[in-house]
């Protein structure tokens, strides 16, 4: 396995030793005060706009009631939110024999390199991804595409460009979780494409998010300009382990006229997070975004990335799938304003519930006076594998014209048991079979997602189907 | 008489409480071609998803030895793993799978071995024109959509692949067209080519047969065999129906 990969495991071990002296484990306080926003922001180098964006962000944030609709959230001890946002960084350059069992399990079973494991669970650096970046950046850079981290790029030429859209269509009073992302964001990536530019090749954000501690507060901007295409992944099958285990992550994406973007996700936090993650999209005339969207991981999850549709024409296709397993409580879904004439949306989502995880598909559509001639189609099915689990569908419709075509379809199901059968009666296991048809049931999203993402996710799922029998 | 592969006794089976085989005594050699021929709702049906492993069915007496193992306990992917193959007479539906995708899981298991994608590839391809399939088949989603006819053709092509030691054919022939027919016939013939392949083909139509080599014929009626013979009895129940054994097998009840 490990020749697949070109590793330097030994080069720069200064790198480390630097990073084990960094240890610097700032106090643990009962609030989020100001001075700790003031730390945060003066170490990033903040221009002082956002400084003093993030302390309004974090006024916000002591303001907003926590959320009082979803899945159980009280395992977060908000009493000490600081812990999640200054987390003790001696335990985070944790030691690979510290990283949770079943993590490093299913590391193996994917067949991640002892290197690369290493890295994802945040414990070591991982130099080729550094490489394959640089040179990813280097290549679209020709094109005039700027792919870029997004606190550098405060300060670099884009700096009033990132300004006009930081946290305009996801504003800290969005909820208590925005207000926190807007107080302590850190990390994440820029990306600007130029009008009329057509990026090849797939970004991928797995590049930049495995440093220790980054990707739990991070920030994703991305404008499209007009009639430019690209397509955007985020995250990878390999579960990400945090010690501290919120992460309220924010993404704007901006897709100018007769643009596309799409954007693909799998998500796979480790089984302890809290992901209130916040993402949105907004499409002006004769645009599209494309979400592709894989949630796998997590304890609890909120997650409803959205489409404005502003412009006349734009329309939103939104592919997910959610499997929640034993402990999951995965609350999934999307939500579509339609804001002008003749938009289009459709949604197409799977939702699969094992050993008692918790799967609910969660939707809005909202269509205003203004989006005459407006069509909307929202179909979910919901595969349940035993009794223990449960599986929902919250659709919900605000349709404000009467010339609009919205339609909705919702399917819950088991995996008969003639099918397993007659794959059984092709030699496969059990196991094997019902991985299968799980797999097919959420071939919507596989076959969205470029080849290697779509033969992790089925490794993905056949890693959770393990032991599904019985 | 060749060395022995399958051997049945006194088999006795149903389903939801309600025996089907009243003891069914087979036995199939290897590189045989049998025929079990019997009326609707004989039990044809009932005998292949008990040899193949349906969960469906409650075995209640009797033993099946395969291949010199015992084959009642073993679960359904150890049979196939053995060299059992059941040609499903309604194939199921499986969405988001490719049938190329799916065949290339199977053979793996089968054989233990990855495959080689191009030498794979080309199998298929060679034996889709040889069922006269679409080569655009394989990228189809199993079963899905697929006519009664395709389906049918979809399981020769399966059979074909896994090269099993005991292909069961369940009424592959049935509602299918003269053309068809011959397609499907053409494949079991391809099949046959293996010496030391076997068949037992269940069919109430002696058109499939009829360019087949056959070793021996089973007429089975309410649950039991009543009579086996050579390749003159298809041609007898052509003629005359199943009506004299249906005769004797209510006299024997």
């Amino acid at each position: 396995m490990s020749g697949e990969k070109t590793y330097v495991e030994d080069v720069d071990r200064a790198f480390y030793d630097f990073r084990n002296e960094e240890k610097d484990v700032y106090r643990v306080r009962s609030g989020l005060t100001e001075e700790i926003i003031r730390e945060i922001s003066r170490e990033k180098n903040d221009p002082d706009w956002m400084l003093q964006f993030r302390l309004r962000a974090l006024e916000l944030f002591h303001r907003i009631e926590m959320p009082d609709w979803g899945p159980d959230i009280s395992g977060l001890d908000m009493d000490n939110i600081v812990t999640y946002v200054r987390p003790d960084t001696a335990r985070m350059h944790t030691r690979w024999e510290d990283v949770p069992a079943e993590i490093r399990d299913t590391f193996e079973r994917l067949g991640i390199p002892q290197s690369e494991r290493e890295s994802l669970a945040g414990v070591g650096a991982q130099y080729d991804s550094e490489l394959v970046y640089h040179s990813v950046r280097e290549e679209v850079a020709g094109q005039g595409v700027v792919y870029t981290d997004l606190e550098s790029a405060l300060h670099g030429e884009y700096a009033d460009m990132i300004r006009q859209h930081f946290m305009k269509l996801v504003p800290p009073t969005d909820h208590k979780f925005a207000a926190l992302h807007g107080a302590v964001w850190s990390g994440g990536s820029f990306v600007y494409v130029p009008p009329g530019v057509t990026v090849e090749i797939p970004l991928q954000s797995y590049f930049r998010l495995n440093a220790p501690g980054a990707g739990q507060f991070e920030h994703t901007l991305i404008i499209v300009d007009k009639g430019a295409h690209l397509h955007f992944i985020e995250g990878c099958s390999a579960p990400k382990y945090n010690v501290a285990n919120l992460h309220a992550g924010c993404v704007e994406l901006f897709v100018g006229e007769d643009a596309v973007l799409r954007y693909s996700t799998i998500e796979n936090w480790s089984k302890n997070m809290y992901n209130l993650n916040t993402k949105r999209a907004r499409v002006e005339r004769g645009g599209k975004v494309e979400w592709v969207s894989g949630s796998f991981g997590s304890h609890v999850s909120y997650l409803y990335p959205m489409s404005i549709l502003e412009g006349r024409g734009a329309g939103c296709e939104f592919t997910g799938v959610t499997f929640a397993g034993a402990g999951q409580n995965l609350d999934t879904g999307c939500k579509i304003v339609h804001n002008a004439p003749e938009t289009t949306s459709y949604v197409n989502t799977r939702s699969i519930s094992k050993s008692g995880g918790i799967s609910t598909f969660r939707s809005a559509v909202v269509v205003t006076p203004k989006a005459e001639g407006a069509k909307a189609a929202v179909s979910c099915q919901s595969l349940m594998l035993d009794d223990q689990s449960r599986s929902d569908t919250i659709p919900a419709m605000d349709i404000r014209t009467s010339k609009a075509d919205v339609g909705h379809e919702a399917k819950i199901g088991r995996i008969p048991q003639e099918a397993v059968y007659y794959l059984m009666s092709r030699g496969l296991s059990e196991e094997d079979a019902k991985a299968l048809i799980v797999s097919g049931f959420a071939e919507n999203v596989s076959k969205e997602l470029p080849l290697e993402y779509a033969v992790e996710m089925n490794n993905l799922i056949r890693i959770e189907m393990k032991g599904a029998i019985g | 008489m060749a060395e022995q592969l399958l051997k049945v006794e006194g088999l006795t089976a149903g389903a939801a409480g309600k025996e089907i085989l009243h003891g069914i005594d087979l036995e199939i050699g290897r590189g045989e071609t049998h025929v079990l021929m019997g009326p609707n709702g004989a039990g044809k049906s009932t005998l292949a998803g008990v040899l193949m492993g349906d969960p469906e069915l409650e075995i209640t007496g009797g033993t099946a030895v395969f291949d010199g193992e015992d084959l009642l306990p073993l679960a359904v992917d150890a049979r196939a793993k053995k060299g059992m193959f059941l040609s499903f007479q309604n194939p199921i539906e499986v969405p988001g799978i490719s049938l190329e995708n799916f065949l290339r899981t199977a053979i793996e298991q089968r054989t233990g071995k990855r495959t080689r994608v191009w030498a794979f590839r080309k199998e298929v391809k060679a034996l889709l024109e040889h069922l006269q399939m679409d080569p655009g088949f394989a990228e189809r989603d199993l079963n899905v959509g697929f006519s009664g006819g395709e389906k049918k053709k979809a399981e020769m092509l399966q059979m074909l692949l896994l090269k099993p030691s005991l292909a069961i054919l369940d009424e592959t022939d049935s509602g299918l067209d003269v053309d068809a027919v011959r397609t499907v016939s053409k494949g079991v013939e391809e099949f046959q080519k293996d010496r030391s392949a076997s068949l037992l083909i269940i069919t109430h139509n002696a058109a499939i047969l009829s360019a087949l080599h056959v070793d021996a014929v089973h007429i089975l009626v309410d649950g039991k065999i009543v009579e086996t013979g050579g390749p003159e009895l298809i041609g007898r129940i052509g003629r005359e129906g199943f009506a004299g054994f249906e005769e004797r097998a209510e006299d024997a009840g």
